[in-house]
This record gives structure tokens, C-alpha cells and sequence, in this order.
């Protein structure tokens, strides 16, 4: 792959002026365990630009995104502590093509883990850059020196002293690091490892953070497009006369973009409504509940994720042995901002701001789509209202740019909410079939694991099975077409969450069986030292008490635990289950994480609880309905989000790991929140779940079978 | 055309020459300016249009601008006072109750009517009031421990 940030450091250095600009390519294979990555299409080098002005402000650019994960906030940190500055005395850019380095996007808990290690690469190099610097003007050698809070100072003479501004003053110093600088170490940490004010919070809480739809600019157009009212169905006729009668509405009638426009949404809106449009009818003939039969018959041929000694020896060595068929609905990112953009077309530029995840990503595709080189597009991400990687995909940046440059005025394009669940690119429906075995001593002995539509996310076999194989079919990002009924993509930890409801239930199923308490048997399976770490810090937390059956009280209490991001988790849940109505009130939740070093422990803590409250969502409640292309959820009328009145106590415990380099946090807490509902409703009522979402509905049936 | 319509938006006058069968949503996000103010659904489902009308928490969608006339307006800009937070924006910053921040300004303010109307609201009286508001990103249990500071805290729901 070509290095796509040439021309952006050339420009940069340009646009900044004076001052030290430290520009960091930090090889990938440099990085810990992210390797992989390169075969997912990721450029070979992580980029950091980090500027120090002549006047002293100090400028970190990073091409990922703010989204309310507080990336923000721990980037900034990591800059901080390693260059030796306070906080409030660095100024972050993010996700602005002009002017910050080529990214991939802000995805898979991946920017503190290979983005992080960049950032910090820059500020200490800055650190030695802007030392060396006050050696030479105080004569001393670097080793005489030393700093903080951005002043040099000789550390034998504190009066001796100069301030990073001081020493940038009259400096045209443009340095791409060769030299590896050192990192401070854990226990040096002064910024690091604390939990400081989110940079973001006064922004947030008066109103005056800026979103995509929140950008103004004279003269601009609000658009409504004409969609299709089925996946599959495509345009045959469609009649604009009306609409383009209407007193200031704008009709665009371009092939595949239809689009109404006006200076007031409201207005777009009733034009819309006065465009006529005939759509052929859609061939897929999908339902909800048909989707599982087709997602094993459709299959691709399997690919072997994993495997070790043989299925016919595990067999052979099993003294119980459990068939068991797992199922997942499409579930919707459902962030509460919906796809948002607004396009200015001036004097041959493209300037886009976007709701995305892949501020880079979209601008390749707006240049793609109005037959423009990539320079003359640049995409500007404010804040982002929610993404769990819904927002990977960008079109409605692409469509406010066509309909920029057809109309020669700056276009808003901000989705409905019906649109954003027709649009969506769902968390994909799954199929899970799992046969395993334990020998008489409890110990696990066949693990035979086939994944259909979720991927193999989640799926690791961290357990010590002698004999295992994990079967892939139809990796969302390799599904034959036409394979799921419409678009799916990432989601929080997409298939994790698929794989262990399935794996974690399966577990349990076979504790039971062995007459084994659900930790016990867990703690007696696995010799993974961090996964032991977490199930010990979660049983302590929670105050875990052995139980060999379930207690079938109505009250019950489920584990489950499982690998993401380079992070390990574990969760305990509490719930009460009405056996009349079916309905399941989850009332406390335990999370261990064990996430390497912690950049910002409360940021951590913040993302483990919304993990779990957004869990909820997909363990009792959310699956988006369908019939042949239809969508039969578009609000939130239906398609029911967790509220305050199910929620948890949720406690959080950050187990310690200061010798591995920081893991993801984004998305490890959720991933278990199904299977930990489940065996907690089987706890309660000894009613196994097979599908989620685990609606009342399911639950009393469940439970009747019992 | 029909008259002016007059009514008070965060503590000063507003008179706007429209039509008065807009929606007080989008009235608020492209005449004046004031987007803090969100879309989220359209149809009173989340939350995140929340404004105060009159001492009560309405969505914005949901409220035309005829129905405010001669009424006071209060949204997520007029609650802090020459650069001062109010109490209950200090404390949503100060607990972390928010993430993306998007459904925050409605949070806020269904939680300034609430301690209007009830200045010492139980835990439960808090996830009713809120039960109408929704966050995507989980961000809940701070938002009912910030409200619940301020108010069992005996700050009250005002700046004096």
C-alpha cells in the first residue's frame, strides 16, 4: 500500500508555519499483537503529528474520532504525560483530513492500542527534541536536565529554566522520529493512569458541542431523499412535478438520486411527501423467522478458525456429551444521532462535515463519487452522537456532496430515524451449533463450534479442550452476497456477543451436568492466568457463593466471561424473573476487566458501564423485524432501547496488569451481557435461553418447557 | 399572513414572523440558531428534543411554535447564567452523565423541570422522570447519581 499521508505532511507543515512539528510513523509490526490488522487492509504504519507553536500552544492531531468513548480526553493524556505538559496545555484536532494523519477509522478498541503507542512515541521525541534544545542554551548536557509541566529546567538549578514556547520561538524544525525516545514508566506517571476532567464535559452539558447537523452555514439547503420503500426494490417511475412546484423547493432528479430541498427540513419534508414514486417489489422473501434456516442452508463452505486433537477422539472421550443450537437476531447501532453531513462545494473543494467513524474512508469515497482527487475533498468530523461502528459506513456524506455540487449550495443530509434503521448496517443475525463433551472429573473434552452469519469474533477457545474445532461460515466481512437480507457491518464487538451468548450457555449447560458450581467448573477448565484473574476478581466482587444446581427461586445469578480487544471480562448478573409474565429485570451487574495498563480509570469504568447498559438492549429486547426487504421497526416505538427503569446497579472492577501495554476498552464488557442474562434466567427458573433477544414471550415459553 | 408570534426564550423576548404551524424543533435549530436542541426521532420517543415550556419538560418535536406563543421557553442554552454552570450541568460534567453527549442537553433539561416541580425526587421519582429520555451509550447510572447529588444535596433546581 502507497503511504496515503505524504501529501498530508507536506501541507501540514505548510499550513502550521514555525515552531517543532514532530511527525511519528511507527511501524505496525512494532505494536503488540496487532499484526493481523495488515491483512484487514490497514496501512503498515500508525501516524502521529504533534505541533509546538512559536507562541508555546501545543497541538496534537489525530485522525480518529470523538464519539463519546472519551478518546479525546486519554489521547490527550497519553501526549501529556510522555511530553511532559499539563493537560489544559494541549489542544487537540481530530478527524479533519487536512490536517490530521491518515487513519483507518475508529474502530475495534483499537485507537489506545495502536494509536496510543504513537502519540506517545511523538511527545517523548518532542520531549528530547525540545531538551536538546535547552542544552545547547544552557550548555549543560540532556542528562543535566530536566522537565515539567512544559518547562525545561537544569535540575541542579531550578532558576535555570525555560518554557516549551520559549524554546520553540524562531524554530522551523520539522523532525520525523528515527531515534526511540524513552516512555515514562508506569510508575512515573503524573497524567496517566488518573481520571482527569473529559475535555469534552462543559461543551456537552451547555449545548454548545457542535454535531454534524449543528454546522450553519448561509444560504444552506436542508435535503430529503426518495427511498426505497423495501431492500431490493429499485425506482421505476417517479413524478417530482408537484413537489417542484412548491414554493422554495430545490428538485434534483438524477438517476439513482432523487432528492428534494429546501431552506427549512420541515418543508423538505411535505415535498417529499408530493413526489411520486413507483418501486419494483423486492425479491427477498426473508423474515425474521425465517432467516435462521436460510443464514445454515445459504452457508459458504466453512473456514477452521481453531482447532486441536480430533472431534472423533473428543467423542470418544466423552462420559456426557450436549448437541445444543444457538440463535441471534439483527440488532441495530441505534446511536442517537443519526447519519448527519453537510457538504460546501467552493471553488473546486469539497468540504464535508460528517457523522462517521472513517473521516479518511469518506473522503475517498466523496472524491470516488464526484470523479475528484482525493486532495480536493476534506472531510472535518465534529462531534460524533454515538457510533458503535454504525458509522463505518458513510453514504449520507456522499449524497450531501453530489447534491452540493449539482445545487452550487452548501447541502444538509441528516437521516430520519426511519432511515437510519432502513440504512443501518445491523449487527448480523447468527446461527450457532455447538456439540461438546465433558469426561467424568468435569473436564471439558470435545469442543465442536460452528458459527453461521456472526463471525468468528469471540469465538476463542480459551478453555483447555484437548480436542476442538471453530467453524466459520460467512464472516460478515466475506458473506456471499444476498447472504443476509441487508447491509450488516461492525457493531460493538459485533459477533462477540453472538459467540458468547452461544459458548458461555454452553458452558453452564455442561456445569450443571458435571454437578459442578458454574465458577468452579469455569476455574477448573481454564489455566489462562488472566482469565483466572478476572473470574477470581468478579467471584470476589460479587460475592460469589457456590451453588451446584440452579436455585430456580425466581431470583437467580449467572457468570460468563470471554476475550476481546486484548482485554479479559468477566461478569456476574443478577436478576429476578416474573414467571407469570415471562418478564426479566436484571438488578446488578459485576464487571472484572483486565485491560492491560488503565490510561484513564474512570474513562474505563465509563465504557464498561455503558457496555452493560446497552447489553441489555440486545440480551431482553432489541431485534429489528423484517419481511421480504421490509423493515418492520423504523422508531424507537418498537424497536425498544434499554431505559432508566431497567437498569442495573452496576459495579465495576478494574483488575491490575501494569506489565502488558494498554488494551481496548470500547467494547470487551459487552460481549458477555447476553450469556450472562441467560444463565442467570436459568439460575432463576432452570428455563435455558436458546435465542436473543430474551423477550418476556421467549421466556415464558422457556420456561413452560422446563 | 398570520401575526407574530411572541413569546420569552431563555429570559428574553422573542418575536418571530413565521409560519406559526412550524414545529418548535426545527424553529429553534435554523432560525435561531440554537442546536443544542436535538433530533433524535421525530415522534417523541427519546428525549432528546426536550425543552421547558412553562415549568414542564415538552419535546420540541412534538410542540408547534403557535403553542408557545406568550409562554416561556427555556432550552439547554439558557440554563447557565454569564458563563456559570447551573448546578445540574456541574454535576452531569462532574459524574460523567454523559458519553456522546447527543441526548444530554434533553437529559438536562427533563431533569430541571423534574427538580422544579419536585426539588428532592427519590431515586425512583428520578427513573420515572427520565424513563422518556434515551442514551445509547449507557451513560444512566451517572445521570441518576449527578441529578441526585444535586438535589439530595439541597441545591435545588436553580441557580439561587
Amino acid at each position: 500500500m502507497t503511504n496515503p499521508t505524504m501529501m498530508d505532511r507536506r501541507d501540514f507543515v505548510k499550513v502550521l508555519g514555525g515552531g517543532i512539528v514532530v511527525l511519528i510513523r511507527l511501524p505496525l509490526e512494532s505494536i503488540a499483537d496487532l499484526r493481523g490488522l495488515q491483512q484487514r487492509g490497514y496501512p503498515e504504519d500508525v501516524n502521529a503529528y504533534l505541533h509546538i507553536a512559536e507562541d508555546g500552544r501545543i497541538t496534537l492531531f489525530s485522525g480518529k474520532i470523538e464519539m463519546g468513548q472519551g478518546v479525546m480526553t486519554s489521547l490527550t493524556q497519553m501526549a501529556a504525560e510522555d511530553l511532559g505538559a499539563a493537560l489544559d496545555a494541549i489542544h487537540i484536532v481530530m478527524g479533519d483530513t487536512d490536517t490530521c494523519p491518515y487513519d483507518a477509522g475508529t474502530w475495534g478498541s483499537l485507537t489506545t492500542r495502536m494509536f496510543g503507542p504513537a502519540v506517545r512515541a511523538a511527545a517523548a521525541q518532542a520531549r528530547l527534541i525540545l531538551t536538546d534544545l535547552a542544552a545547547q542554551r544552557f550548555g549543560v548536557p540532556r542528562s543535566a536536565l530536566a522537565v515539567e509541566n512544559g518547562v525545561v529546567f537544569v535540575s541542579a538549578d531550578r532558576s535555570r529554566r525555560v518554557s516549551y514556547g520559549e524554546l520553540a520561538k524562531g524554530q522551523k524544525i520539522t523532525h520525523t522520529v528515527d531515534e526511540k525516545a524513552v516512555l515514562r514508566a508506569v510508575d512515573q506517571f503524573r497524567v496517566m493512569g488518573h481520571s482527569p476532567d473529559r475535555l469534552d464535559r462543559v461543551a456537552k452539558v451547555t449545548g454548545a458541542a457542535k454535531y454534524a447537523g449543528d454546522i450553519r452555514l448561509p444560504g444552506m439547503l436542508y435535503a430529503r431523499l426518495v427511498r426505497p420503500p423495501a431492500h431490493g426494490a429499485r425506482l421505476t417511475r417517479v413524478d417530482t412535478s408537484a413537489a417542484g412546484r412548491m414554493p422554495g423547493v430545490m428538485v434534483v432528479n438524477q438517476g439513482d438520486l432523487v432528492a428534494v430541498l429546501s431552506s427549512d427540513p420541515e418543508r423538505s419534508e411535505r415535498a417529499l411527501g408530493a413526489v411520486n414514486a413507483e418501486f419494483t417489489p423486492s425479491a427477498s422473501r426473508l423474515t425474521t423467522e425465517t432467516i435462521f434456516d436460510h443464514l445454515v442452508s445459504a452457508a459458504p463452505v466453512a473456514t477452521v478458525r481453531d482447532s486441536a486433537g480430533s472431534v472423533e477422539a473428543g467423542r470418544a472421550a466423552c462420559a456426557q456429551s450436549f448437541d445444543l443450537t444457538w440463535y441471534d437476531g439483527y440488532v441495530a447501532h441505534a446511536p442517537m444521532e443519526p447519519h448527519t453531513a453537510l457538504a460546501n462545494f467552493e471553488n473546486g473543494r469539497m468540504t464535508v462535515w460528517s457523522s462517521t467513524q472513517t473521516p479518511f474512508g469518506t473522503r475517498a469515497a466523496v472524491a470516488r463519487a464526484l470523479g475528484q482527487p482525493p486532495e480536493s475533498v476534506r472531510v472535518i468530523t465534529p462531534y460524533v452522537g454515538g457510533g458503535f461502528g454504525g458509522k463505518s459506513a458513510g453514504p449520507q456524506a456522499v449524497e450531501a456532496a453530489r447534491l452540493a455540487k449539482i445545487t452550487g449550495r452548501p447541502v444538509q443530509v441528516a437521516w430520519t430515524r426511519a432511515e437510519e434503521f432502513f440504512y443501518d448496517t445491523f449487527r448480523p443475525a447468527a446461527v450457532v451449533k455447538v456439540v461438546s463433551g465433558i469426561d467424568r472429573a468435569g473436564r471439558i473434552v470435545l469442543w465442536d463450534y460452528h458459527v453461521f452469519g456472526a463471525g468468528a469474533r469471540g469465538s476463542d477457545v480459551f478453555y483447555d479442550v484437548p480436542n476442538k474445532r471453530v467453524r466459520v461460515s460467512g464472516e460478515w466481512g466475506g458473506a456471499p452476497e444476498g447472504y443476509h437480507p441487508f447491509a450488516v457491518g461492525p457493531w460493538r464487538a459485533p459477533g462477540a456477543n453472538t459467540n458468547r451468548f452461544a459458548a458461555e450457555q454452553q458452558i453452564d449447560v455442561m456445569a450443571r451436568a458435571a454437578g459442578m458450581d458454574p465458577l468452579a467448573f469455569r476455574l477448573a477448565n481454564t489455566t489462562d492466568r488472566r482469565m483466572v484473574s478476572v473470574l477470581e476478581a468478579v467471584g470476589k466482587a460479587a460475592g460469589w457463593t457456590a451453588a451446584a444446581a440452579p436455585r430456580k427461586t425466581g431470583q437467580g445469578r449467572g457468570l460468563a466471561c470471554g476475550i476481546d480487544a486484548g482485554t479479559y471480562v468477566a461478569l456476574v448478573a443478577d436478576v429476578t424473573v416474573n414467571r407469570a409474565t415471562g418478564h426479566v429485570k436484571v438488578d446488578r451487574v459485576i464487571c472484572a476487566q483486565e485491560m492491560g495498563v488503565v490510561v484513564n480509570p474512570e474513562g474505563a469504568r465509563m465504557q464498561m458501564e455503558g457496555c452493560v447498559a446497552m447489553g441489555l438492549g440486545y440480551a431482553l429486547a432489541e431485534e429489528l423485524r423484517f419481511e421480504n426487504g421490509r423493515m418492520l421497526d423504523l422508531n424507537f416505538d418498537t424497536y425498544r432501547l434499554p431505559r432508566f427503569s431497567w437498569m442495573p446497579r452496576i459495579e465495576t472492577v478494574l483488575v491490575a496488569n501494569d506489565g502488558l501495554a494498554p488494551q481496548g476498552g470500547g467494547e470487551p464488557a459487552i460481549i458477555n451481557m447476553g450469556a450472562v442474562v441467560a444463565n442467570a434466567i436459568h439460575d432463576a427458573t432452570g428455563a435455558r435461553m436458546v435465542r436473543q433477544p430474551m423477550t418476556p414471550e421467549r421466556v415464558l415459553t422457556a420456561i413452560r418447557k422446563t | 399572513m398570520p401575526d407574530p408570534v411572541r413569546f420569552t426564550l431563555n429570559d428574553r423576548p422573542v418575536t418571530l414572523d413565521t409560519d406559526p404551524s412550524r414545529t418548535l424543533l426545527w424553529v429553534l435549530r435554523t432560525d435561531l440558531e440554537l442546536t443544542g436542541t436535538k433530533y433524535g426521532c421525530g415522534v417523541g420517543q427519546c428525549g432528546s428534543c426536550t425543552v421547558v415550556l412553562d415549568g414542564q419538560a415538552v419535546r420540541a418535536c412534538q410542540t408547534r411554535l403557535r403553542d408557545v406563543a406568550g409562554k416561556r421557553v427555556t432550552t439547554i442554552e439558557g440554563l447557565a447564567r454569564d458563563g456559570t454552570l447551573h448546578p445540574l450541568q456541574e454535576a452531569f460534567a462532574e459524574h460523567g452523565g454523559f458519553q456522546c453527549g447527543y441526548c444530554t442537553p434533553g437529559m438536562i433539561m427533563s431533569a430541571y423541570a423534574m427538580v422544579q416541580a419536585t426539588p428532592a425526587p427519590s431515586t425512583a421519582r428520578i427513573v420515572e422522570g427520565l424513563e422518556g429520555n434515551l442514551c445509547r451509550c449507557g451513560a444512566h447510572q451517572r445521570i441518576v447519581e449527578a441529578i441526585a447529588t444535586v438535589t439530595h444535596g439541597g441545591v435545588g433546581g436553580d441557580h439561587d
